[in-house]
């Protein structure tokens, strides 16, 4: 029962998206712009390690814009009628579910992006690849339960971001230390112990967000 | 009066053994000399930080459960006491580290894990600030507090394996416990960190009374 729930609710978020369109190519822009910038200011500056902390930086700051619209894009009295025909786990997990979706997307243009512009620095990229799906999932589940409690105050924008770095900072130099060892050599070992850590964390937190959800929908 | 409030007469017993022992007890002459005396003040401080957060996410926990609003108020507290045990924390160690490693601040797992925490429950004090209504503040509050708890802890956690290296002592037990304390300094170390996080609690306590009163008198009760 919830399963269906879930799917029509991420349904119902992309067509949203795809009625909004304005919203979406505002976000492609600020991850394009923002890669461009860095590109003309970090011109000569381009290591394997600038480049991976650049990336991942660029990556969190576009994550924190696409997602802090979650539960601020439609209206009050919509929620209230979500409220009464879907149970609360169902909304975080569609939320969720779909940002994963929009993450997905937008951190593999950014990888694109980065490898037009400031050239390829990744060796083993099917590793990076994989450090993208799962920064995309635990940045999805963080920064969506995070933008469920910035919805709940006035002027979320800006408390947006002070939530949400220093808790999402644990995934992040996680991510970042995995992707880095993608830029240095082919080799796999040793890495077990991080993705372990990774995929605890975003267990973690997908649970968290499924316990604590319902208190912050039922107002 | 004194059975109820033991534990207060314990704590000021305790803490000033601990000032006054402290500065007599004679300390293993290492390469930081008579400083290894902060350790009596700056690990308290994490000790008290470390009750009182843990304290929080106790009572953030159990108010969800009740929706009790008295609940709310010790997790409040206990995050705001535990905050000044945090900035005391980084102060001592900053005057340490100066004499230590010759700078106050070093990039090193077991600070940032410190500076962190104390912009995550900053953040926490803004986000309570920007909602008005007091139910949806504490329900709000406690769900961040605990989801922020959590996170940190794992932080401070996973740095340290992610970093490898950390000069910082303390490195192979999860708290600080200095493992190899020379027997002289153990009687006065392990005194002294009760005391502080009694003091901790004192502290709290006193806040939580003065926040109830406030709220009595905004209420009209009195």
């Amino acid at each position: 029962m919830q399963y269906l729930e879930i799917k029509y609710l991420v349904g119902k978020e992309i067509k949203l998206e795809l009625k909004q369109k304005y919203v979406l190519n505002g976000i492609l822009l600020y991850l394009v712009s923002t890669i461009f910038v860095t590109y003309l200011a970090f011109e000569n500056a381009i290591t394997a390690e600038t480049w991976n902390s650049l990336f991942w930086i660029i990556l969190l700051f576009v994550a924190v814009n696409g997602i802090s619209k979650s539960f601020v894009q439609e209206s009050p009295a919509r929620h209230l009628y979500y409220y009464t025909i879907a149970s609360p786990q169902a909304v975080i997990l569609s939320k969720i579910l779909y940002n994963l979706f929009l993450m997905a997307i937008l951190s593999v243009l950014a990888f694109i992006f980065f490898l037009l512009l400031m050239g390829n620095q990744v060796v083993n990229v099917p590793l990076f690849l994989l450090t993208l799906i799962l920064g995309s999932l635990g940045l999805s589940s963080v920064l969506t339960m995070v933008a469920a409690i910035a919805s709940r105050a006035s002027h979320n924008f800006s408390l947006m971001a002070i939530l949400s770095f220093p808790i999402v900072l644990p995934l992040l130099a996680t991510l970042m230390k995995v992707s880095r060892t993608a830029m240095s050599s082919m080799d796999w070992s040793g890495l077990s112990g991080l993705l372990v850590i990774l995929i605890t964390i975003i267990v973690a937190v997908i649970t968290l967000a499924y316990l604590l959800f319902p208190y912050l929908w039922k107002d | 009066m004194f059975k109820r409030d033991w534990w207060k007469y314990l704590s000021g017993v305790l803490l000033l053994y601990a000032i006054i022992a402290g500065f007599i007890v004679d300390v293993p002459d290492t390469m930081i000399q008579e400083t290894m005396r902060n350790l009596f003040y700056h690990v308290g401080m994490w000790f008290g930080m470390m009750a009182m957060l843990i304290t929080g996410f106790i009572y953030s926990i159990r108010y969800l459960r009740k929706f009790d609003e008295n609940e709310d108020i010790v997790a409040v507290e206990a995050v705001n006491v535990g905050l000044m045990f945090g900035f005391l924390g980084i102060f001592t160690g900053m005057i340490w580290a100066n004499f230590t490693w010759g700078t106050p601040w070093v990039k090193d797992p077991k600070l940032n894990g410190a500076a962190v925490g104390m912009f995550i429950y900053l953040a926490y004090m803004i986000l309570r600030g920007s909602i008005d209504d007091v139910h949806k503040r504490a329900k709000v509050g406690a769900v961040y507090n605990i989801f922020a708890f959590f996170l940190w802890i794992v932080f401070v956690m996973v740095l340290p394996r992610l970093a490898g290296e950390s000069i910082h002592p303390g490195k192979d037990s999860p708290p600080v416990l200095p493992m190899n304390l020379d027997p002289s300094m153990r009687i006065v170390f392990y005194p002294a960190m009760l005391g502080w996080i009694l003091l901790g609690f004192w502290i709290m306590k006193i806040r939580v009374r003065i926040k109830r009163i406030e709220n009595r008198i905004l209420n009209n009760e009195i």
